[in-house]
């Protein structure tokens, strides 16, 4: 697919803990170079992303971690903007992309490109999620015929930004994968739905609806999929614990494996 | 208010929507009777989710107007495990155990593609070593055999064929054997590991993976003698559940329906992984997108993959020895399992190793075993070509001993929204045979 692997950011041993205090989160408003796409940013801290603090480091928490190293706070970094040249067909793709959003005016659009593992994501506001999809879609240059996958990662330390839908566009005219990421807040899990765009969406908005909560506007029908239809809750999102309600049985009741045994 | 007297289960009744009826079978007539006259002719009839032809716990709500479908749709989650969340729990190497029970009629399939998106962040994709690549090949095709075997077997069942339905699973059984020879499971291997696979090829597989390939090529034929032109077969899945490229494409329907259409859309081909690039197989097509193109298809993969298990097997031949985990002892599972006077256990060698010779090793065999490895923040996706189409593991890590997100892509899931559009205007009838071209596990569809 790709010979670009791992030029790009990086890997575990650079997670640097620049930051004076853990958990400070690199915003992409620091890193968003007005216009310029093509503009060289100086790498510096604030190209990373911190989504969350690591405690401890072996999982246990209060006396139960015997280890010394309860203390130990890190922050959770994920890989960071890449500057240009992304590597291959990714910057052909970056350039169509770039050039069809210029168009309509919306360079704005997509705020962030990261390349890592030889995967390319791009961060789309939710905004103009409908037209940049519209373009990967019609353009002859990207022509992403096929909407794989949308799913859902809940990320609760990420503040402003907590739910993340992502989705994963395939080309078979130029056998290439890009990844979309758009960010909402907990608060307000709005994001407009692209099964007019891409009609497989349907189902897979509806599982990231059930899982994660987050609302498709002006999806067909937005119900439960997965879950039963007057369920609580959302199961895939964090706060959510694993098990959940207890099993009642002929006036018995289990309580859920959260409850039973720790396993965090 | 019961218009039958015979069956206590099987009466009317009225609610808001119209008259209700629980049909249990062999009381149609007690039915149209309870309608009465000027009855109209639209009904609403709940298939599922506990019906033998809809493959597991698929419901399917058909609107009819007399034997007309008119608007089909689907209700699913009745199998619903919670797959994914319970992944986030354990370690990465343990996600293996989850995920092979997913679509539960291909696990090699799951497997491997969890498996790959975690060495992409790992970071150790061209470290896997020779041997353990080319024995996933040999299990994921098969694996490919069996799966087909099912879907054209339970295919063959719910239109009447028995026949192909007995020699399908007797076929299948075989593969099962294989698998228990290799991994020592019939299903539910969690055999494909991050790194590499579980265990070494035991002695004498590759025997009787040959004699397998050779019985194959025996009783392959039979289906196609069977089946490719009876023409009761013919008639019940030609130009059945019809489904074209475009609309394979906004469906994001993908395997043996897409390639009905003629396109040679095949990741094997198109995106290889796990060394597929070095194998010689064809891509099956078929220029009618209906449920007897769709059948063709399977048929003929099947060859391909016996094709690709020989080369698997001629090249295992020489790998004899050769190491099937990652050299990354960070990574790599430290445990061994070996064969004992009472059965397969762990290795007595390891054990001594680690309980009689080296503190250091009991700690690492400890560690990577209880708390194990840590995996790169960040996400990978990793499609694989499974008998049902386009199946990937959407991983995510943000730097931990777990996965924090882990989502499945299952071709079962997506192909099973194009019931729809495959049945209404056709006969009810009709309806399971082109589900069963699809052939949905809802192992996969579920999660």
């Amino acid at each position: 697919m790709s010979d670009e692997k791992k030029k790009e950011f990086g890997t575990a041993d650079n997670v640097r803990v620049t930051r004076d205090t853990p958990g400070t989160r690199a915003r992409e408003d620091e890193v968003n170079a007005p216009g310029e796409g093509g503009e060289i940013l100086p790498a510096d801290a604030t190209q990373e992303r911190a989504v969350g603090v690591r405690r401890g480091m072996f999982g246990a928490a209060g006396t139960g971690d015997t280890s010394g190293f309860g203390g130990l706070v890190a922050p959770v970094i994920f890989p960071g903007a890449t500057q240009r040249p992304y590597g291959g067909w990714f910057d052909e793709v970056a350039d169509a992309l770039a050039e069809g959003l210029a168009g309509s005016g919306l360079e704005q659009a997509t705020d962030r490109v990261v390349v890592h593992r030889g995967e390319i994501t791009f961060h789309v506001r939710r905004e103009d999620l409908l037209p940049v999809v519209r373009l990967l879609r019609d353009d002859a240059r990207l022509r992403f015929e096929l909407c794989s996958s949308i799913s859902g990662v809940h990320y609760p330390e990420d503040a402003g930004r907590e739910l993340h839908v992502v989705y994963h566009l395939l080309s078979m005219t130029h056998n290439r994968r890009v990844r979309l990421e758009v960010a909402v807040p907990d608060s307000d899990p709005h994001l407009p739905t692209v099964v007019p765009v891409y009609p497989t969406a349907d189902w897979h908005e509806r599982e990231t609806w059930d899982m994660f909560g987050v609302v498709f506007d002006g999806h067909p029908a937005l119900t439960r999929i997965l879950m039963p239809d007057d369920w609580p809750g959302h199961p895939q999102r964090k706060d959510y614990p694993l098990g959940g309600i207890p099993v009642e049985y002929k006036g018995g009741s289990v309580p859920p494996p959260d409850q039973r045994r720790s396993y965090t | 208010m019961s218009t039958d007297q015979h069956d206590f289960y099987a009466h009317g009744s009225e609610t808001s929507q119209g008259r209700v009826f629980t049909v249990t079978g062999q009381d149609w007539d007690s039915i149209s009777e309870g309608l009465g006259e000027g009855a109209e002719e639209r009904i609403v009839v709940n298939m599922g989710p506990q019906h033998p032809s809809t493959h597991g716990v698929l419901r399917l709500i058909l609107e009819l107007e007399g034997e007309t479908v008119t608007e089909a749709r689907c209700g699913i989650g009745y199998l619903h495990t919670g797959i994914e969340k319970n992944m986030e729990y354990r370690s990465w190497v343990q996600g293996v155990t989850f995920c092979t029970r997913m679509d539960y009629l291909s696990p090699f399939f799951n497997e491997a593609t969890y498996c790959l998106g975690v060495e992409r962040l790992l970071d150790i994709e061209d470290q896997i070593p020779e041997k353990a690549q080319v024995m996933r090949v040999l299990l994921m095709e098969l694996n490919r055999i069996s799966s087909h075997l099912v879907a054209i077997a339970t295919g063959g069942m719910e239109i009447g064929a028995l026949t192909v339905m007995t020699v399908g699973f007797r076929e299948r059984e075989l593969v099962l054997d294989l698998f228990e020879t290799i991994t020592g499971l019939r299903m539910n291997h969690a055999f494909i590991r991050p790194g590499g696979v579980a265990q070494d090829l035991p002695a004498g597989a590759l025997d009787d993976i040959r004699a397998f390939v050779a019985l194959m090529k025996k009783r392959l034929p039979e289906y196609a003698d069977f089946c490719n032109a009876n023409p009761i077969f013919r008639g019940r899945l030609e130009g059945v559940g019809e489904l074209d490229l475009a609309g394979c494409l906004a469906l994001g329907i993908t395997g043996p329906p897409l390639r009905a259409t003629g396109y040679a859309w095949d990741l094997r081909k198109t995106q290889p992984y796990s060394g597929y690039e070095d194998y010689e197989f064809d891509v099956q097509t078929w220029d009618t997108p209906d449920a007897y193109g769709r059948f063709r298809v399977r048929l003929n993969e099947m060859w391909e993959s016996l094709r690709i298990v020989e080369q698997c097997a001629d090249r295992l031949a020489g790998l004899d020895g050769a190491p099937v985990m990652v050299g990354d002892k960070k990574v790599a599972w430290p445990s061994q399992l070996a064969i004992g006077s009472d059965g397969m256990g762990n290795s007595l060698d390891h054990i001594r190793h680690i309980m009689g010779e080296s503190m250091e090793a009991l700690i690492h065999h400890f560690k990577l075993v209880t708390e194990g490895f840590r995996v790169p923040p960040g996400q990978a996706f990793v499609p694989v070509e499974s008998p049902r189409g386009e199946l990937a593991a959407h991983v995510v890590s943000d730097g931990g001993t777990r996965p924090f997100r882990a989502h499945f892509r299952d071709p079962s899931f997506v192909n099973l929204q194009g019931t729809s559009v495959m049945s209404e205007g056709g006969m009810v009838s009709d309806v399971i045979v082109a589900i069963a071209s699809i052939d949905p596990v809802m192992g996969g569809v579920d999660r």
